[in-house]
């Protein structure tokens, strides 16, 4: 009965009873959901277009991040910093397909995701040879990112405090969701791209370059993942630990589906929001940490009601 | 010439379906066995203790993941989880029966990691392919969580981590512990590998293996076929984690002597996929050549690039290395994505002709 009591009344009594506290978690769940929502954004991009189930997203993230502020330690200004950056992410595109996707094409999924492992060791091992592996300060103020906090008092003497940083990045994130919304479905380029995500044979058939499609969403990837790394750095440092937490992304496409972008953000923000009520309320019963599991078992669950995940495509099987 | 099956005729069922049917191979693997029974002899200490008990232990995990990935097609990155599972068990087992021999607590551990396998196995029976693999990534977590906050497994003691105990058996030989010496440990993994391979090698080739490989090859007609997909999915991840449990627990009771929840991290499942996929999936041979290359060639980068002049930082030659395996690994999928075995195979079909290839 105590036990019962514990998990089923106990969470909500606090949750009502410092509601400020309630709406702080929340708020953080809601910025961790839209970092994991970023990440997942850079794998489904990939995915529709090639089927590659892109493992180095994580360490793409990390790698831009790193890149920029590198490159700022050696003395170039923020803004040609950001330009570089976006031009190494352009050139690592280029690489990865000319010398990756390109002679592995028509190969079976698995050996394709073995193979952005394998690009996943190569660039840390790069990043560490030519940045160092230490962690380093995302150049915030640099870049004119907001870094400030606004406190809003809520009923007698709840406070919840909102970090600038954060505010910006969930804009940032829905800007870009917004605008690859418009780029998928208005633009030339966009049109190619669903008509590959569809079906490759038919595509090329109709004239559309693969290769060059192919570079375009390993770049659109590794812009998503520069911002990404921006977002993330503020927040905390750049260091190669991110690229672990970078694997709660999965969950997050195995919840949003894996071609689904709308999935990609509900998604994060259902993991990113259970996973903090989860830790803060549910933790303590059982010893805490169990952020490091969480997100994982919540798309457990929801896999075995919904293989497909909750937006993507019905698999229909046949013999 | 040297490799020829013509003229050897079969009389028998028993030698048709012996498990080397061609004298050659016989001859091979009894040539391989005797070097690996003398390489203690020839090999000094640190190529005992740091590259072979490793390999071989590691050759042994490479072989659980295969027959999970390579023949069921059920892809798994909770490979090094279900190692710890096998050696916290053994832990425990160890120091609640001290006086057992520590060889049957390892092989008795594996039934532990055999049941976790089985627990985390089931959505497997509902969730194909990558999302799959994003669940066994649950197992992974979950798993290093227990081993940090659940004090049970590690005795209370204040550290967190595990530390072998010595025990000895067959006499009064020293079998682990820190005074065990290379050469005991490294003939008690040997032949624990050995005859376990041998045991697998049936299990794949007889009926419980081929009903794997339909599993794997297309699920719906294997089940339209006959074949139970619950009992054999889940028969593939009580195996498959037994033998990774088997040689978690070697892995820290011969090798790493002592051992910490980071010890089996998501690093350690990469490493194994790798060599499954590198060997060559579906192949037991191929988990031995793929572990000897990944575990190996790291190591030879370190000691070798100073060697030829090379001279930088410990830690730049292991950056370095880091991106020559990472390198390594694309160029191997692009130029043989069927992996090492299959590269022996080609050269064993070249030799069956050689020297008149085209007669």
């Amino acid at each position: 009965m105590d036990t019962l009591y514990a998990v089923f009344v106990d969470p909500f009594a606090q949750m009502i009873d410092m509601p400020d506290f309630f709406l702080q978690v929340l708020w953080e769940g809601f910025v961790a959901g839209v970092l994991y929502a970023l990440i997942a954004l850079g794998f489904v991009l990939i995915f529709k277009a090639s089927g590659v189930f892109n493992f180095a997203q994580g360490i793409m993230v990390v790698f831009a991040g790193l890149t920029l502020v590198g490159l700022h330690e050696k003395g170039v200004p923020a803004w040609l910093a950001l330009i570089l950056a976006i031009a190494v992410m352009g050139v690592l595109a280029l690489a990865v397909e000319r010398l990756v996707m390109r002679p592995l094409v028509n190969q079976p999924d698995i050996i394709l995701l073995m193979s952005t492992i394998g690009l996943t060791y190569f660039l840390v091992g790069f990043g560490e040879f030519v940045f160092g592996g230490e962690p380093k300060q995302m150049i915030t103020r640099e870049l004119g990112l907001p870094t400030g906090s606004t406190a809003i008092e809520i009923g007698e003497n709840g406070l919840l405090i909102l970090q600038h940083i954060d505010i910006a990045a969930a804009a940032i994130a829905l800007l870009m969701v917004a605008g690859l919304g418009i780029f998928f479905n208005k633009t030339r380029i966009g049109r190619a791209l669903r008509a590959v995500a569809d079906d490759h044979q038919a595509a090329l058939s109709v004239g559309i370059s693969l290769n060059q499609i192919w570079v375009i969403v390993w770049f659109a990837a590794g812009i998503v993942a520069l911002a990404t790394g921006i977002m993330w750095g503020a927040r905390s440092d750049v260091s190669f630990a991110l690229e672990i937490i970078a694997l709660k992304a999965l969950p997050v496409l195995i919840l949003g589906g894996f071609t689904s972008i709308p999935g990609a953000i509900v998604g994060g923000l259902i993991i990113g929001i259970g996973e903090k009520l989860g830790e803060i309320y549910w933790g303590p019963l059982v010893g805490g940490g169990i952020e490091s599991w969480l997100a994982y078992m919540i798309a457990l669950i929801f896999l075995l009601f919904r293989p497909q995940g909750l937006f993507g495509e019905r698999i229909i099987e046949r013999v | 010439m040297f490799y020829r099956e013509s003229g050897q005729y079969k009389t028998t069922y028993e030698s048709d379906q012996a498990i080397f049917p061609i004298r050659e191979d016989r001859i091979g693997i009894a040539i391989i066995m005797a070097m690996a029974l003398i390489t203690p002899f020839i090999a000094s200490e640190f190529i005992l203790a740091s590259i072979m008990i490793p390999f071989l232990i590691l050759a042994l995990g490479t072989i659980g993941l295969n027959v999970l990935t390579g023949y069921a097609g059920q892809l798994s990155l909770g490979t090094g989880a279900f190692m710890g599972a096998g050696a916290y068990a053994c832990y425990k087992l160890a120091t609640i029966f001290p006086d057992i021999n520590i060889v049957v607590l390892i092989l008795l551990s594996g039934v532990f990691s055999a049941g976790v396998g089985i627990l985390f196995g089931l959505p497997s029976l509902r969730i194909k392919g990558l999302y799959l693999a994003v669940t066994t990534l649950a197992a992974q977590f979950f798993l290093e969580w227990c081993f940090i906050r659940i004090p049970w497994l590690y005795n209370y003691n204040a550290s967190g981590a595990i530390e072998v105990p010595e025990r000895r058996g067959f006499g009064d030989l020293i079998l682990t512990g820190p005074s065990a010496t290379a050469t005991t440990r490294y003939y008690v993994v040997l032949a624990i590998v050995v005859v376990v391979t041998l045991v697998v090698k049936n299990l794949v080739r007889g009926r419980i293996g081929r009903q794997w490989m339909m599993i794997r090859d297309m699920d719906i007609a294997a089940e339209l076929m006959g074949v139970r997909p619950l009992w054999a999915k889940l028969s593939a991840f009580a195996v498959s984690s037994y033998l990774a449990g088997v040689a978690g627990a070697m892995f820290v009771f011969f090798y790493l002597g002592a051992a910490e929840p980071s010890s089996f991290g998501i690093s350690l499942s990469f490493q194994v996929l790798f060599m499954a996929i590198l060997g060559g999936l579906g192949s037991l041979v191929g988990s031995f050549f793929g572990a000897a290359f990944i575990w190996i060639l790291p190591i030879a980068l370190r000691v070798g690039l100073p060697a030829v002049g090379v001279d930088v930082g410990a830690e730049i030659i292991f950056q370095i290395a880091q991106m020559a395996v990472g390198a390594l690994i694309i160029f191997f999928l692009i130029a043989e994505p069927h992996g090492l075995a299959r590269l022996w195979a080609i050269g064993k079909e070249k030799l069956r002709v050689w020297p008149f290839p085209y007669a």
